[in-house]
Order: C-alpha cells, then structure tokens, then sequence
C-alpha cells in the first residue's frame, strides 16, 4: 500500500510509470437548456505516482470545478459532470473510471483512494464533533474496524502531522485549535487510508506565512514519506514554484499551457501564462517600486501615540471585568501627507483594531491626532465632521456594497450624509470619481452583483474618496483579488495618491504587496510595533527576529530558489490576556539606522 | 458554573417579581370588579363594601401588593375568592395533568415538526418539499381551536378511534397534544428546514463527503447537531407560547389542568387564582430557558456558560 520512492532521481523513473491518475476530455457544465455555461472544458491531463502536479489559474479558471468533479462532489443542483473520463489506476486494483461509477461505489473512493483538503480551515471541520471523533469516521467508513483501532489509526494520523500532544488532541474540539493546527487535522484526516492521491484545494491560502510555510513542508515530507501524488490546486505561483514539479495553467475552464515548473517560470510559452507570472508581486523585484524618500511636512495626515485597545474579560456574579485582551498595546506612529505606511503582521496582531480604531469603530485610549486634531474626546458633530477625513476600504469587495444600492448610489451616499454641494455637484463629483477610479461610464446606474471583485474593489475605493478624506484605511483591500487584478488596483491606489495626496495606512499579511505600494513599514507582533522603518530598511535589512522569520517564510516565485526545508515548530504568539490595571512596560527602541527602529529585548525571538 | 447558576437565579428572581408587580397592576386597573362577582347582583351596598373591607380591596394599590408580595415570599399564594380553597393547592391539584399535556405537546410538535424540516430541507426544492412546507403554512395559520374542533370530528366523532373528552388513558392525551402540536410543528418546520439548509452548505459537509461517509451519517451525525443548535433555544421560550394554547385546548377537550382553572378565574375575576397561574406560567417560562442554555453546552462544545 505504502510506495516507498526511491531516492536519486525520482523524474527518471516516474516517466516509466503508467499515471495514477489520468483525466482526458473532461468538461463541467453549469445550468441547463440554452443557459448552460461550461466551467470546465476538454481538459485532460495525467498525474504520476508521486508527484506534485499544480493546477494554477485565476478565480473563475475552473480549477476548484475540476478537483471536485474528480471527487465527485459537484455542487447540487446545477453544475454536472458533461463528456470526459476520470482514470484511477494504482496499486493491484484494475484502473477505475471515476466518471462512470455509481455514487455508491466513488464513496468508497473518496477518502480512501483520493483525499481531499481544502482552503478553509477554520470552517472545514465540523464544530460540534471532537477531533478524534472526526479522525475515526474516516477509517470506519471504509473498513470494519473496533472503534480501539480507529482511534489508533487516528492517533497515527496526527502523529505523522506533527501535532504536538496528540493523545490529548483526540477529545479536543475545533476551536480549540488554531488555523494551522486544523489544516494539519484536515491533513491528518485526508492521509489516514493512505490514498493513492490527495487533492489540495488552496490548502495555505488562508494560513499566515509562517504557517504557509509550515504547512507546505509538511506536505511536502509527507509525500516524501508516503509517496502520496498531490494535485495542488492554487492561485499562488510563490507555492507552485515551492511545491509543483508540473504546472497546468487554467483560465476560463480550458488548459492554457502545461509544462514543468522550472520551464514555464522561465520560458512560458503562452501569452496569459507569461502574464500570469509578470503580475506576480515579488518581493525585492525592483519594478513597481516607488520612492522612499522621508515625506517631510509640517503636519502628519495621521499621528497615533500610544494606542491601546483592549476587550474586557468578564467573570463573576455581576459580569464585571476581570481582566483585559490587549488587542492592540501601546502602538505609535505617524502618517505623513501622501505617503503610504503599511502595518505587517499575522492574525491577531492588532493591525486591523489598530485601523478600526483610526475610523472610530472601537473605543480606545491614547491619542489619535487627523490633520493635527485629537479625534478624541471631540462631540459627536465634530467626531461626524472627523469622520470625513478617515476612509476605508475593506477586504471582501462582495459584502461590502449594499446589494440593493446603486453604484451611483453607493458613490453619492457620503456626500448626502454629510451635505456636500447641491444636488447637481453631487452628481458631477460621483460621475467624476467613477471615471477617476476607471469605471465604464454606464456603471452608475448598475448593481454591484453587475461587477467583478476588482471593479467592485474600485467601487469602494471611490466611496472612500468621495469625501476627499485625509487619509484611506486600506484593510487587506486587494488580498481576495486575483493577482493581475490586484496589480491594477495597487497602481490605481497610486495614481490616485500622486493626484490627491491622500495619506494610505495599508493593512496587510501579504508581504509582497506590501513591498510594493509602502513607503514605509511598521512590523506588528502580539498587539505591538516591532520594527519599524522605510520599505528598503525593512526588507533589505530586517533587524528584529520576528520581521525575517515573516520575510522569510513568504514563497518566492522562483522554482530555481525553492527552499530545501522550511522553518519547523512554530513558537506561539503570547497571551494578550492582561490584569486590571496593566500598564504596558515601556519598549525600548534602538536605532539601527535613519529612521529605522527595533524594538528592544522584551519581545519574541524568533 | 456555579457563578453563572447564581447570576441565572437572581435574574430569575427580578423577573418574577417584574411580573408579580405589572400582572398586579394590569388586574389592579381591570374595570370587572371582583366584590361584584362574589356577592352577586341582588347584594346590598352595605354588602359589597362589607366584602371589599374583608378582601382588603379598599386598599390602596402599593398596600394590597405589598400584602400580596409579602405573602408571596411565605409560599403564601392567598385564597381563590369564590372556590375559598388555597390558590397553590388549586394549582398543585390541577399541575399534573397540565404538564401531562404539555410534554406530550412538545414531543408532538418537535417530533412533526423537526422530521417535517429535515425532509424538507434534504430534498429542497422539489414537490414534498413545496407540499411540506404549505402542509406548515397550515398549521401556523389555523386558530388552534379550530384545529382541535376538526380533529375532534374526525378523529372523535366520526371515525371514533379516540375518546373526545376528558382525562385519565393515555388515549385521552393524543387529540389535545396534536391539537397543541400542529401549530409548533409548523413554527418548527420551518426553522428546521431553514437551519438544515443552512448547515448543509457549510463547508465541513462538504469535508464529511469527502471523507467517503454516507449520506445518512453526513446528515444525522454531522448536520443535524448543528441545525438543532437554534431550535433548542427556541423550545425554552415557547413554553409561554405553549401555556396560551393549553387555555384553548384543555377548554375544547375538557382537560383538567391549569389552563381550565384560569379560564374559569378569568371570567369569574378571580384575582388570585389569575395572578397564582401567571407565576406559575412566568415560573415555567424561566426555568424552560435556563434548561435549554444549561443544556446547549452539551450540544455545541464552542459553548461556555460564564
């Protein structure tokens, strides 16, 4: 069952050996009558023992369409499996086709022969059933096994993924875990039976780096260990250069090109894979860069000093507070006109606090200074009259526009809230910033379900505009966007920055992007700033633990620079639980060179 | 645990004596007079005050309540005015058989109800799941005497399988727990249903098939214990819904319980009783919700009762 690889030169002798898994022709459809649509369409390809084949493609590429119709778990009703076989060969069983069998016998395929992860870990195991619980169903659906043997074989199972103290793990519950400890019970779950093939749907894609990291070695040990062929499905080329020996490019339900690694990131053949990979924000890449001169004025656009934000525990008969969550604690730093600082850091740092409490959506203490004003303790028609100068744009372009609202609307309604202009100059100004933000003009009488992701991501940045704020809160604005789109969107941020001279503080796990749009950069940990400086002082010369091992754990879109091993065992982020009345010791600050700042001892060593 | 037990009771407590104070208040201001309804309609004036003195009825409101509420902290539920027997023995005489029919109520309405929703929400979208949902729209529409009128002829009258009144074998049970039943049933289909499709969706359903299980464990062992999740909320507060249906009911099919005894005080204005039964009811309503959020931990882990 367990084919050992053999050491040397593995491509050798796969090249002698029949696929394991072989797809040809296979098309997806969606919608019946005159309104079918195909996702995927005569797509063929083979998948060897052993290997990491990538499926790599933009969102709407079919790739996700076509890793669940190999497991036979189309989305019910509407989309349907059209023309094509899917060929399952491997061990003494006779090659199957998936693609004909009754749903019977794929159950006992899927889990057993061909695995699955997904991207969402947090969401993809079941909140009410314990780890172990879900562990042992996997073997018992598939064998008659005492229930002593599944929760052996479960035990293996979260032994060979390295989770620390799996014996206690097996009563735990989801919750209980953290993102990346789940991925590894997902990873667990899927290589219990051994499968022949495990598909990865967008396995990192929701991970922190560092964890990125960790679990794309795991992975890749694994497959080592196991000989387990994996499909990796993503959108990512940093982790197809880190992990695929073959690559397939998808757009729009078709192959575009399909080549080894090594040769598509250096001679792609095809126009939209050539694209594809120039689009691809590389850190240190040189182009799209912009300067990173010390913007001097004479007042900030936004100057923070000594922000806390804490989240009160409550205990006791009453519900009085019994201690703090300090989500963010003790954070400065300033924003000059037109410039862009952009905080880094994994979930939970407090980045996202640190912006919510900029645009006044949290209570905090310390002092938020917009234009040189305390937005603090102002009354409520001054706080309104502030609000005007801090503008937002969030992550999930699809949830935040209202659906039954205009564009036009949408544009207009800060103007109407805070009475800007006559009637006619509202509308002026809104056809003016649809057009600015590049917008087609006939969009403003449209629904946002009209648009794509990015147009909707420029949608919200012409509300945000709309007011001529002082300064823009982008949180993780272009993370769920494709990366040509994001590409675009970035230079838009900077067009529009170097028209109006409006003050970004850019918000952000992706370090790449944030090399690319930052002036400067201020590095996040456990709710604090941990180094801060220009964007070449960060990246080029780290100087604080935590901001290399974050750099460091990005995957570069290199295959030739892929990394022989990852960094193992993560240490975890400390408690931010704090007594009543905790004043945070004062960070001592070294300076390593001109306005580069790192931040002393009393911080995680990495 | 113990914190959060003790913070639920003194809740409890302030919610009682909340409902104590309006329910006394609402009778206080009611333009029926009680002395009226004791001493008949030949009484003399001298009579009636007479009565209203002894009742204490002259008072005004802050006493009479205080006097209540003092009693009330004694166990004291006072004396129905015209039965002339203690309020709680009326209540403890007349309480087996109420939640005698209460339970078979709930367990008619969760048992029609949840199966209705499942099925429903497994086969979305085709003709059972239309015809179940409207049987539902029924059931929520139709005034429960109605219902328990119709049953009655069918079930009673006309095809005599089931006795049409009275109390004592479990036969007697079965037409007015459905009768209470239909009507929850409809609620909780529809609840069910929604929650059911809701939870199919998620993204571990879609990892329990991947694991190669079969539909029927992907539905009961990891759909349903999370589209239940709501529903058990809901149970705790629909007993008070469920204390106004059984006034209907044990009245239509001559039940013996609490709600016949109020129906019969409220006509008679029979203060008392009127406000013994509210606590009671008030009582049940509390202690409903806090067993279900006591019970809600068991259900979903990511729970903690602080």
């Amino acid at each position: 069952m367990i084919v050992a690889r053999e050491a040397g030169s593995p491509n050798m002798s796969k090249e002698l050996q029949a696929p394991i898994l072989s797809v040809s022709g296979l098309t997806v459809t969606a919608g019946s009558g005159a309104a079918t649509r195909e996702l995927v369409s005569d797509l063929s390809f083979d998948l060897m023992p052993g290997e990491t084949l990538a499926i790599a493609g933009e969102s709407g590429s079919g790739k996700s369409m076509t890793s669940l119709a190999i497991m036979g778990l189309l989305p019910k009703p509407g989309v349907r499996r059209g023309a094509g076989s899917i060929r399952l060969a491997g061990g003494s069983a006779q090659p199957v086709d998936i693609a004909a069998l009754p749903e019977a016998d794929l159950r006992r395929i899927r889990g057993d022969r061909i695995a699955m992860i997904f991207q969402e870990p947090m969401t993809s195991l079941n909140p009410v059933l314990s780890i172990g619980r879900q562990l042992m169903e996997v073997s018992q659906a598939h064998a008659r096994v005492s229930s002593r043997e599944a929760r052996r074989l479960a035990l293996d199972a979260l032994d060979l993924v390295r989770i620390p103290d799996a014996r206690r793990r097996l009563d735990q519950h989801p919750h209980e875990l953290s993102g990346g400890q789940r991925q590894r019970v997902m990873i667990a779950m899927a290589l219990l039976l051994r499968p022949d093939v495990l598909i990865a749907d967008e396995p990192t894609t929701a991970l922190d780096v560092t964890v990125q990291a960790q679990v794309l070695g795991l992975l890749r040990d694994l497959q080592t260990e196991l000989g387990t062929a994996i499909l990796l499905i993503t959108h990512d080329m940093g982790v197809v250069a880190e992990m695929a020996e073959r690559v397939l490019v998808m757009r729009d339900g078709r192959k575009v090109e399909a080549a080894a690694t090594a040769e598509l990131f250096t001679a792609a053949t095809s126009d939209y894979a050539r694209a594809l990979l120039a689009a691809v924000p590389r850190i240190g890449s040189g182009a799209n860069r912009i300067g990173t001169r010390g913007i001097e004025a004479a007042t900030p656009a936004v100057e923070v000093k000594n922000l806390v934000v804490r989240f009160p525990l409550t205990g006791g008969l009453l519900g009085r507070p019994v201690a703090n969550v300090h989500a963010v604690d003790g954070v400065s730093f300033t924003i000059a006109p037109g410039e862009t600082l952009s905080l880094v850091g994994e979930s939970g740092c407090g980045k996202s606090t640190t912006a919510k409490a900029l645009a006044g959506l949290t209570p905090y203490m310390g002092d938020i200074l917009v234009g040189g004003r305390d937005i603090g303790g102002l009354a409520r028609a001054q706080a309104q009259a502030m609000r005007r100068e801090v503008q937002m744009v969030f992550q999930d372009p699809y949830a935040s526009l209202d659906p039954r609202m205009t564009i036009g609307e949408a544009i207009r309604e800060p103007l109407d809230i805070h009475r800007i202009g006559s009637r006619s100059e509202r509308s002026d100004r809104v056809e003016d910033l649809a057009k600015r933000v590049g917008l087609p003009p006939d969009s403003l009488k449209r629904y946002p379900h009209q648009f794509s992701g990015g147009q909707r991501q420029r949608i919200s940045i012409a509300r945000a505009l709309a007011l001529k704020p002082r300064v823009i809160l982008c949180d993780e604005s272009v993370s769920a966007l494709d990366v040509s789109i994001q590409a675009r969107v970035l230079d838009l941020l900077k067009e529009l920055q170097a028209e109006s001279g409006v003050a970004y503080l850019f918000i952000s796990h992706d370090m790449a992007v944030v090399e690319n749009i930052s002036n400067r950069v201020a590095v996040m940990y456990a709710g604090r700033i941990v180094e801060t400086g220009s964007r070449d002082q960060v990246f080029s010369a780290p100087a604080h633990p935590y901001t290399r091992r974050l750099i460091d754990a990005v995957p570069v879109p290199d295959p030739a620079r892929r990394r022989a091993s990852f960094p193992r065992l993560d240490g975890d982020v400390p408690s931010a639980t704090r007594p009543i009345g905790y004043k945070a010791p004062a960070v001592r600050w070294r300076q390593v060179a001109d306005g580069h700042w790192v931040a002393g001892p009393a911080s995680p060593t990495g | 645990m113990a914190t959060y037990l003790a913070r639920r009771v003194v809740q409890a407590a302030l919610i009682l004596l909340g409902v104590s104070i309006i329910t006394f208040a609402l009778l206080y201001l009611l333009p029926a007079d009680p002395v009226r309804q004791i001493a008949g309609r030949s009484a003399t004036p001298a009579t009636v005050d007479n009565i209203r003195r002894q009742l204490g009825l002259d008072q005004p409101f802050f006493v009479q309540y205080w006097r209540y509420l003092t009693n009330l902290l004694q166990g004291d539920l006072g004396r129905s005015y015209l039965q002339r027997s203690q309020v709680s023995e009326l209540i403890a005489s007349r309480l087996p058989a109420t939640l005698i029919l209460m339970a078979a109520g709930i367990a008619c309405e969760l048992a029609l109800g949840l199966t209705m929703g499942l099925i429903a929400a497994v086969r979305r979208g085709t003709a059972l799941d239309q015809s179940l949902m409207l049987a539902s729209f029924v059931g929520v529409s139709a005034p429960q005497f109605v219902v328990g009128l119709m049953l009655l002829y069918v079930f009673g009258v006309q095809l005599g399988w089931l006795p049409i009144s009275g109390y004592g074998t479990p036969a007697h049970v079965v037409l007015p727990a459905l009768t209470l039943g239909i009507l929850g049933a409809g609620w909780y289909s529809r609840m069910m249903r929604s929650s059911m499709i809701d939870v199919l969706r998620q993204d571990y359903i879609r990892t329990a098939h991947a694991k190669g299980l079969t539909r029927t464990i992907v539905l009961v062992r990891h759909a349903l214990p999370n589209a239940i999740l709501p529903i058990v909320a809901m149970i705790g507060i629909d007993i008070g819904i469920f204390m106004g249906g059984v006034v209907v009911v044990e009245s239509v099919f001559g039940w013996p319980g609490i709600g016949q005894l109020t129906w019969q005080a409220i006509q008679r204005v029979d203060i008392p009783i009127i406000m013994g039964v509210t606590l009671v009811s008030a009582f049940a309503i509390v202690l409903g919700n806090l067993i279900a959020d006591l019970a809600a931990p068991f259900i979903d882990p990511r729970i903690r009762l602080r």
